[in-house]
Formats: structure tokens, sequence, C-alpha cells
């Protein structure tokens, strides 16, 4: 984890909204490749990149030349022989070179490597991600955050609550849509511990735009310590002002929608909110985490993110509360 | 060649093209409205489209606007769904298919020879339902209704229950009807094309923009059912809740995609092959050379139209479809790449072939960009269909890229070109100053525009957000692209003040061949069209015989009268356009006025939904096109029975039976109603794979009654017999047995709908339950609609027959109906077999 904050870290003003807008370009591309799949893929399309720029350089040249070229030298050229050369043979051998490497890379980037997968459920709502590891039991539930041991091969299982979304993590691999009423999965495996940002890329509705999530891979260590926290029940408010939030946050009627693990709020509307002082961004991506965005975002989500299924509590919970709410959120790690 | 005596003797009788021009004339004044001639509706469907070029491109512009800098809040992300939504829709919809086929029906009729199209009125039909459609439609942005679901519309984000507004119910039916006007104008130009070119225009020495709309009207016939089906099946669950795409009642949203797809990737090639085409006329003129392997280009063309059938999954690699069955559409889009790259060879080629050194006119430079342009967006789409490339391209800003690329270099640029190009033979001839300031403006324009928009992509920029943040590095490329839009726009603005301040509507006498070209749209063409029919014996007509025009427009060649008084047009054999018979062509008239605006408005209301002042506008429609068939179709014989149109060759100027155009149309129609009826039976088939036996039908559920199953065919067998009775029994049109046998048909009609209908409800079938029910019934409700179009086609012929205008010769109405009658007949079995047999019939 000592990469996340010093490689992310920076927030811009947006609307009068705080969103996290982290400064780490190369956390989001399929050309800084963190595992093997997007690797392979990032060959095959820099080998495209650069046979295209090639036969459009040639192209243009052959445009330029029957231009301006003298008329005696062109004219050998004005003719079916050059349009079967240039038309036909060369396009159908270049293809097909291209078409026998691509199928290998195809089959390279689908195929297993493991009998025995870490399986990873990502359930795309709108206008979040659930997340949940069923190899580690029933409670091992989080949400907008992949956290993934390195070095491990992952099944991801893809399925949506609502509308199609679709799940990138360029750094891994290419897109898988979530599609409702289906499952589909994706082998992926991260080689070295990194933080990836990931994005929703099948339009989804009004805040198909904030739907973001970072993936996280661990050292295999490091993973099992964290997993093995998602499983347990929160621990106690450590100050009376955590104390004070962990009441208003049952008052105000929170428990409706989400799950905080080892208190009676166990609704599954809303992100399981067990861990969410963990988490390296709110709402999907679109707020930097810590107690400041947590009051501003349990006061303000509608006009942080309008039409998310979050209310605006900014006018029902006086300001001192809110902010005990963000500091117990925030204790929750 | 001027030795050759010319088919009619020179000089003419004056009287003559003075006939011609009292026939031809427009109605003076606001009457003009009801004019259907070509000359006028071409240049107005060209200049509606080119509006909504503009008013789309705006749309495009407030999106750059609001991703120039991260964070921008111009627009809320509301209506920033809407207007990506509607400049997506706007530019596919309203914009490109239009535009194509308005520069079609403006330049067609003289380069194939013909002095009109032979449905002039479907034509201008079209166009008005185009318009008014069209502008009520852009209109819904302003109020905050316009689509919002992104062109593709995917549900179930366009469902009732994620989209309970009125929304995506004014693109379902606003768009559903403006392909209306997209399917006859293709039937339009197919019968145009096939029928009406000029003696001696066999289809080898045909000009190759022809082969490019043949090739796209023949792909508007096969590929537009598709989404129409699409569409009435989303709005029949947003209306009715019958869950065809909804999986917890047994629908999918694949089903969907694979439908809107089917349609929109052979889209991308109905947009692109005609401007293709019109490249391939304009590089000849340019170089003065013949096109290089002519016959190869129009092999590309056809085998492009055949290709782009079998690559809609191109757009749902991602979708979870199994690498192997991928496979073999990546192979597909490679397949597909080879005849455009013929193409750009070829003209490359006759380029170089030339004598002299071209010159770059605006026409050339437009040309020029699109070559650039074009090879790179092509190259770019080698790319996007390799598979493991696409997974990661999907769906960013490279695909953003890749199309417009595509669109803008494959068929903007060609359709500039052919602005400047052909304004001479429209009207009037345009700047060169301001069309190259236009050029420059618009090919650096669209260069920054798109070309940073791979990088962001690769950056990984998503499609389809309203923002993005900074610090990932999509800064510098947004605000580039957002730099590159403003100078497009400029461009943009500078051809308009071209064309508003130097085009002037109307083929004049004494048409110059402003470029020295070899085909014939540049011969005189005012608005009675060419004087005389050229005798055509060569692909390159003026360039093969220099006097031609010469002779053509002295009235030299075939039929430069009018024969019978009346709008006429020569009709030949599709293949060796041997002359055939001379046909009677739509004048100015009110009928398709008004139906136009009782379709426009019956299908707005709907969305509202408004049913009542729906069923007025569809009464109003009703009575537009009865009035239109009873007063301005089927007159029978008039005139003299034959005519010498010139070196000897006699026609008659009346015909009956599968010669006839409106046969050729009626048969276009039957193949759109069988490729949406191939829709729906696939969907069926479909739903049921993803259902397994188990479901079909599922639990409460039964099959259909197989009695009343076996009733209904006999009944139809009935109903067709009685339509074949009355045609034979018609005679001179004033006996009774026709009569009967037609009222017998009816009730026949009525009652194998009903015990259709009675055997499904048997079943019993539910369409609200479950996709069985709700597939089965959409079958239904369609051979319901055709039925009752039947029915009302029968009592249409019946009423002609009481009031006397049917007879021996007079027939095309009965021939018609007879035609749609037997489609609808075997539809009904179809229907049934399907519905009754492939269940029980499983093992």
């Amino acid at each position: 984890m000592s990469e996340t904050p010093g490689r992310c870290r920076a927030a811009l003003s947006l609307g009068g909204a705080c969103l996290l807008l982290a400064a780490c370009s190369g956390v989001q591309t399929p050309l800084d490749p963190m595992g093997d799949h997007a690797a392979r893929i990032a060959v095959l399309t820099w080998v495209l990149f650069i046979g295209g720029t090639a036969i459009f350089v040639l192209v243009m040249g052959l445009l330029v030349f029957a231009l301006i070229a003298p008329a005696r030298v062109r004219q050998a050229f004005g003719n079916r022989r050059f349009v079967v050369g240039g038309g036909i043979i060369f396009p159908t051998v270049t293809l097909i070179a291209l078409l026998v490497y691509s199928l290998g890379v195809s089959r390279a980037v689908v195929l297993p490597t493991s009998d025995n997968p870490l399986r990873i459920e990502v359930i795309g709502r709108q206008y979040w991600w659930e997340v949940r590891y069923p190899d580690a039991g029933e409670g091992a539930v989080t949400a907008n955050e992949l956290r993934l041991p390195v070095g491990r091969e992952v099944e991801l299982l893809l399925s949506s609550g609502d509308v199609i979304h679709s799940l990138w993590i360029p750094n891994l691999h290419g897109k898988m849509d979530m599609i409702p009423g289906r499952v589909n999965r994706q082998r992926i495996r991260a080689d070295r511990p990194g933080v990836m940002r990931g994005q929703c890329t099948e339009f989804c509705g009004v805040q198909h735009t904030l739907m973001a999530f970072y993936a996280v891979a661990q050292e295999p260590a490091e993973f099992d310590a964290w997993l093995a926290l998602q499983r347990a029940p929160i621990p106690p408010p450590a100050t009376p002002e955590q104390a004070r939030g962990m009441q208003v946050f049952g008052e105000a009627g929170c428990g409706a929608c989400h799950t905080v693990r080892g208190t009676e709020w166990q609704a599954k509307l809303g992100p399981d909110l067990s861990r969410i002082g963990s988490r390296l961004s709110l709402a999907a991506g679109a707020l930097e985490n810590h107690r400041g965005t947590l009051a501003g975002w349990v006061a303000g989500a509608q006009d942080i993110k309008p039409g998310n299924a979050m209310p605006a509590f900014g006018r029902s919970i006086p300001g001192d509360d809110l902010l005990a709410v963000a500091a117990w959120m925030e204790s929750l790690r | 060649m001027s030795d050759i005596p010319t088919p009619n003797a020179l000089p003419r009788p004056e009287a003559e093209l003075a006939e011609l021009k009292r026939i031809w004339r427009q109605p003076p004044g606001w009457r003009a409205l009801s004019e259907v001639n070509n000359g006028l509706i071409g240049p107005l469907f060209i200049a509606t489209a080119l509006l909504f070029f503009l008013l789309a491109g705006l749309l495009g512009l407030v999106i750059r606007a609001q991703l120039a800098f991260p964070g921008l809040t111009l627009v809320n992300p509301d209506t920033y769904n809407q207007v990506f939504t509607m400049h997506g829709t706007v530019m596919m919809f309203l914009f490109a298919v239009p535009a194509v086929e308005a520069v079609a029906i403006a330049l067609l009729p003289s380069m194939l020879g013909a002095r009109e199209l032979p449905f002039p009125r479907l034509g201008a039909y079209a166009f008005l339902i185009y318009l008014i459609g069209g502008l009520l439609f852009y209109a819904s942005i302003f109020f905050g209704i316009a689509p919002d679901g992104g062109w593709f519309m995917y549900p179930p984000l366009t469902s009732k229950a994620y989209s309970p507004g009125i929304n995506t119910d004014m693109y379902l039916l606003g768009i559903g009807f403006i392909e209306i006007s997209a399917i006859a104008g293709a039937i339009e130009l197919i019968v145009g094309i096939l029928r009406c070119r000029a003696p001696g225009m066999t289809l080898g020495r045909m000009p190759i923009y022809a082969w490019g709309i043949l090739v796209f009207a023949a792909m508007v016939i096969f590929a537009f059912p598709a989404v129409i089906i699409a569409s009435t099946l989303l709005e029949l669950e947003r209306a009715f809740d019958w869950p065809f795409f909804l999986p917890e009642r047994g629908g999918d949203p694949m089903l969907w995609q694979h439908l809107f797809w089917f349609f929109g990737h052979p889209e991308v090639y109905v947009i692109f092959l005609p401007a293709a085409a019109m490249v391939s006329m304009i590089v000849p003129a340019m170089a003065q050379a013949r096109l290089v392997a002519h016959s190869m280009v129009v092999t590309a063309l056809v085998g492009t139209g055949f290709l782009s059938f079998g690559l809609w999954v191109h757009h749902m690699y991602t979708t979870g479809i199994p690498p192997l069955s991928l496979s073999f559409f990546a192979a597909a889009g490679f397949a597909v790449s080879i005849p455009s790259g013929l193409q750009v060879f070829a003209w490359i080629a006759t380029f170089a072939s030339a004598g002299k050194r071209i010159r770059f006119t605006t026409p050339a430079l437009f040309i020029l960009g699109f070559l650039f342009i074009f090879t790179l967006g092509g190259l770019t789409g080698v790319m996007v269909s390799v598979t493991p490339f696409d997974w990661q391209a999907h769906d960013t800003y490279f695909i953003v890229a890749h199309l417009h690329y595509v669109l803008i270099g494959g068929m903007v640029f060609p359709l500039f070109s052919a602005l400047y190009y052909w304004a001479p033979a429209l009207g009037s001839q345009l700047s060169e100053r301001l069309g190259k300031t236009a050029f420059w403006l618009l090919f650096l324009g669209t260069n920054l525009t798109f070309f940073p928009m791979h990088i962001s992509g690769f950056m990984g920029m998503p499609r389809r957000i309203y923002t993005f943040p900074s610090g990932f590095g999509l800064e510098l490329w947004n605000l580039l692209s957002s730099i590159g839009a403003a100078m497009f726009a400029a461009g943009a603005l500078v051809l308009l003040v071209d064309v508003v301040k130097n085009f002037r509507i109307g083929g004049q006498e004494g048409q110059e061949n402003t470029w020295n070209a070899g085909t014939m749209e540049w011969l005189d063409s005012p608005e009675y069209g060419l004087r005389s029919i050229p005798l055509v014996r060569d692909r390159y007509p003026l360039w093969h015989d220099p006097d031609l025009k010469r002779q053509v427009e002295a009235g030299g060649h075939f039929l430069p009268f009018a024969a019978t008084g009346r709008r006429e047009a020569l009709i030949g054999s599709p293949a060796e356009a041997t002359p055939q018979y001379i046909a009677f062509v739509a004048g100015p008239g009110w009928g398709h006025v008004v139906a136009a605006v009782g379709t426009a408005g019956f299908f707005l209301a709907l969305t509202g939904p408004f049913l009542i002042p729906a069923a007025v506008f569809f009464l109003i429609a009703l009575a537009g096109f009865i009035g239109w068939v009873w007063h301005g179709t089927d007159f029978g014989p008039v005139g003299p029975e034959r005519v010498d149109i010139g070196g000897g060759i006699v026609l008659p100027t009346h015909a009956t039976g599968p010669v006839t155009t409106s046969w050729w149309a009626m048969v276009c129609t039957m193949l759109v109603s069988g490729t949406s009826y191939a829709c729906l039976i696939g969907s069926y088939l479909f739903l049921w794979l993803v259902n397994g036996d188990a479901m079909w039908p599922p639990a409460g559920q039964g099959l259909p009654a197989l009695g009343w199953g076996v009733t209904a065919l006999a009944l139809y067998g009935g109903a067709a017999l009685s339509l074949v009775v009355a045609s034979a029994t018609l005679h001179d049109g004033r006996g009774w047995t026709h009569r009967l046998a037609l009222l017998a048909g009816l009730g026949l009609l009525t009652a194998g709908m009903l015990a259709d209908g009675w055997a499904l409800w048997q079943g019993p079938i539910w369409p609200t339950l479950h996709a069985y029910g709700a597939s089965a019934w959409g079958l239904f409700v369609w051979q319901v609609a055709h039925v009752l179009i039947a029915l009302l086609m029968g009592s249409y012929t019946l009423a002609r027959s009481l009031a006397g205008k049917l007879g021996g010769q007079r027939r095309l109405t009965l021939d018609n109906t007879r035609l749609f009658w037997l489609y609808t007949v075997a539809q009904g079995a179809v229907g049934i077999v399907l519905l009754h047999g492939f269940p029980r019939l499983l093992p």
C-alpha cells in the first residue's frame, strides 16, 4: 500500500464539489501494463500503431507521387496492375499475417493458467460497484475498490444489479460487460504491486461519468490480512465523537440502505460501509476519502453526483453531527 | 461521331419544346409546395440535410465546450446526456442517410439520362416527413425531452424502469418513422436506377455513382427493418410491458444489441459507399481520365455491401461472446477493409494515369482531404477489428476518433467535394476562394479535433462522460480537441456563407460542363429534364462523343416530345436498358403533402402519448394517401396506344403486370416487410435459445391451439384463392364475379386473422408474463398490421371497381393489391407454422 497516497494525491474543485482528481497519470492506461494480459495486448497495440503508421505514410506517399511526379513516371502506376498489387495482394498478405498473430494474442489473454484462481464477484450498480470475495465466505463484501494479491490469477465474475455496465481496468486487461441476467467471466493477474484505476465504460445513465474505482494489487500476505479484516466486525467507537457519529448514523436512517458489519444495519441497497475508512475514494471514485469529503458527501450527495441514489442530508443533520458521522466512518478501517 | 444520324431528325418543331415546358412547369407561388419534381425536391432535400448537419454540429460544439477543461459544468449531466445522444442520432438519421438520398434524387435522373425518377411523389413525401418530423424531433432538446440513452439506446437502461420519461419514446417513435422516409427513398432509387436508364446504358456502362446508390438502397432495404423491429419491440415493452429485453421475465438485453447492430454496422457502409461512389465520379473528372479498374471498383462496392452484414458483432466484442466466435467476425472485419483499400488504390491510379497534372480546385482539395482522413480512419478500423486491441479501445475516445475519421473523412469530405463539384449542375457555381478557405479550416479542424482523441482514449478516457478529472494527462488532448472543433465550426460557417451567397436552385438552359466531365448530369436539365433521352454508347458518353451534348439538347435523341401530354419517363429493362414502355410519372398534387403532415403528426402525438390527436392525424394521413392514389394513379391507357420515340423504336404508352415500375416497387416493399418479419422470427428463436426448451412455453402457458391454427391456415388459403379468382375474372371490370371474389377475400382474411389470434389466446399465451408470450404476440401483431393494410387495399380495389375505375388494361390497383395480399397470407402461414410447429416438432 506504500505507493497509494504518494502516487495519487491532488484535489481540484468541480462546480463547488470536491472530486478526487488524483495526479496519477498512468494508473488508467493500457500502455502501462501491470499484468501479463495487458502486457501482451500492449505489445499488439504497438505493433498495430507502428505498422499502421508505416502503411499510412506509404499510401500518402503514393498519392503525392501520383499527383506531382513527371507524367511518364507516374503513368506507369495508372493501371489495374497497381490496383491489384496495392489494393488486393498487399492487404491480403498483411492482414493474414495480422490475423494469425492477433488470434494468438487473443487466445493467450483468455486462456486460464491456473486451476485455482481467486474468485471475485463484481456487481455493477447505478452508479457504484459491489465487490464480493466468495472464497473468503459470506461477509467479505466491499465496494468501489478491488483488491487482489500479486502473482495469483483472479477470476472476475461480472454481473449487474440493474442496467448494463462494463468493467475496465486497462492496466490489467480489456473490458468486460456486466449484463443483467448473465455472469461474464474474466481472468486477470497483477504481476507487481500498485494502484490502478478502473471505470465504467458502458453508458449506464445520468452518472455514468462518476462511476470509477480503484484496483489495488498487494503482496499476498498483505492481501490476506486485508481480506481477514473484511470479514471481521467493526471496532467499537474509540472516542465520544465517534460514538455520537454512530448514533447519528442510526437516527438518520442510513442503515435502511447500508450494511455495517457487526451492527444491526444489514441493508443491501447501497454500498457496504464496514471498512469505508480504508478505501481510496468515495462515491465510486468521485471524491478523495477523508473526514471532510465524508461529511460533504453525506450533506450534499445530490450536488456532487446529481441523480445517484444517495439522498442529501445537509438539511436534516446539523453540522456538528455531520462531522461526528464523518469521524466515525473515517475510523472504520 | 457526328456523322452517325441522331435517332430523331433535327431540327425539331418548336411547339415540341413549348409543350414540354408547359407540362413540366412548376406551379407558381405558394403552390410550389405541391411540386414533386426532383429538380426542386433534390436541392431542397440537400439543403435540409445540411441544415441538420449544422444543428447536430452545434451539439458537438456544446460537447467540446464542456470538455475543454476538466470539471466544467456548462451543461448539467442530464442535459449533456441528451446533447451527446442527439448529436449522434441527428448526425446518423437526420443528416448522413438523408444527405446521401438527397444527392441521389437530385443527380441521378440526368446522370441516368432520365426525365424523372419513377415515383417523384413518393420522393416528395419522403422529403416532407423528414423535414417536418426531423425539425420537431430536434426541437425536443429545447424542452428537455430529447432522448438521453445514447443513439444505440441499450435496454434495460432505456426500459421503463430506468427511463420512465418520454425521452426514449421520442427516439423510438420519432426516429422510427424517419426510417420510413429512408426506405421510401430507397425504393424510389432502386426502381429508378434499374428501370429508368437511357437506351444503351447497360449495367456495364452505368456510372459508378449509380452503382453506389444501388448498393446503398439495397442495404437500406435489408438493414433498416432490423432497427424498426428493435424500436417496435422496445416500444411494446415500454407501453404494454411485454418483456422482450427484461431478463427476469425471460427477455434478454442482448437481443436488442444483435438487432440494433445488424442495422448499425451496415449503416456505416450505407453512409460510406455512396460517398465513395461520388469520389469515383469526381476523381476521373479532375484527372480527365477514366477511372482505373472500373469493374473492380464496382465489385468492391457490391462486395462491401454483402460483407457489411457479417460485421455487427464488432460492436459487441466485450459482451462476453466466446473468443472463437469473435475470431470469425475479426476475419470478416479484415476482409471488408480490402475492398475499401482497393478503391483508394484505384483513385491513386486514376490520378497517376492523368495526362496533365491535376489542378487543385476546391473539389479536388476535398477529395485529397478525404483520402488523408479516410485512410487514417480505415487503418484504425482494422485495429479495432483486432479483438484484444478492441477490448482495450472499445468505448474509449479512441473509438470516437476512429468513427469521426471514418464518417467525416468517408462521408462529409466527399459530400463537400460533391457540393462544390456538382453545384453548377444543380444551380450555380460556388466560390473557389471561399471554398478553399473552408477546406483548410475543415481539414485542419478535423485533424486537430479528432487526432488527439486517439491519445486521450489510450490515456484511459471513456466515451459519454460529461467531464473528466485532471491529473491523468487528459487536459492537453481535450483542449486541443476543443480548439479543433472551433476551427471546424469556422470552416462550416465559411461554407455556409458561400452556399447562401452564391447558390441558386434550378438547372438552367445552357448548362456548361464546368469540369469537362464525361457523364450526363452535365447535360442541360431544366424542369422538364433532358431535352431528349440520349442513346448511350460508352461509360463516359460526353467524352466518347463530344457532339452528344449538342444533339441531346437540340432534341435529336429519343422521346423529345410528350407522347401522352403528361409528365412521362422512359422505362427500360434492368440489365440492358432496352426501352420497354413510356410510363406516366406524377406531377404536382396535395395528397402527399396532407399524408406527410398526417404521418409526422401521428408519430409525434403518439410519443406524448396524446391518443386523440394521434387518431386525428392518422385519419388525416389516411385521407392524404387515399386522395393521392385515387386521383393520381392507375389512369389506364391515355392518349395514343403506341409511340415512335425515334430510331425506329415504337413503344406502348401503357403497361400492366411484372414489367411495370409499380410492380417492382411493390416487390421492394415486400422485401422490407419480409426482412422485418425475418427479424421477428429471429428474435423469437433467439429468445428460445436463451430460455431453453423447459421455459418454452413457461409454466402456466401453453402452445397455441392447433385446431384454430389449422383453421386459420385454411381461411388464409381461401383468402389468397379469392384474390387470384378476382384477378382472373376481372375482364373489362364490369362483371360481378371479381367483386364477389374480392368481398369473399375480405371476409376470409378477417376470419383467418381472428382464428390466428384465437389460437394464441386458447394456448393460453400471455404477452406480459414472459418473453415467450411477448415474442409470439409480437409476430401476431405484425401480422395484424399487414392484414389491416391488406383489407384496406382490398376495400379500395372494390371501390375502384364500383366507381368504374378498374378494367382489363386499368388494373395496377388490383395487381398491387393481389401482390401485397398474397404476401400477407404467406407471412401469416409462416407465422402459424413457426408458432404451432416449432416447439411441437422439436425432438
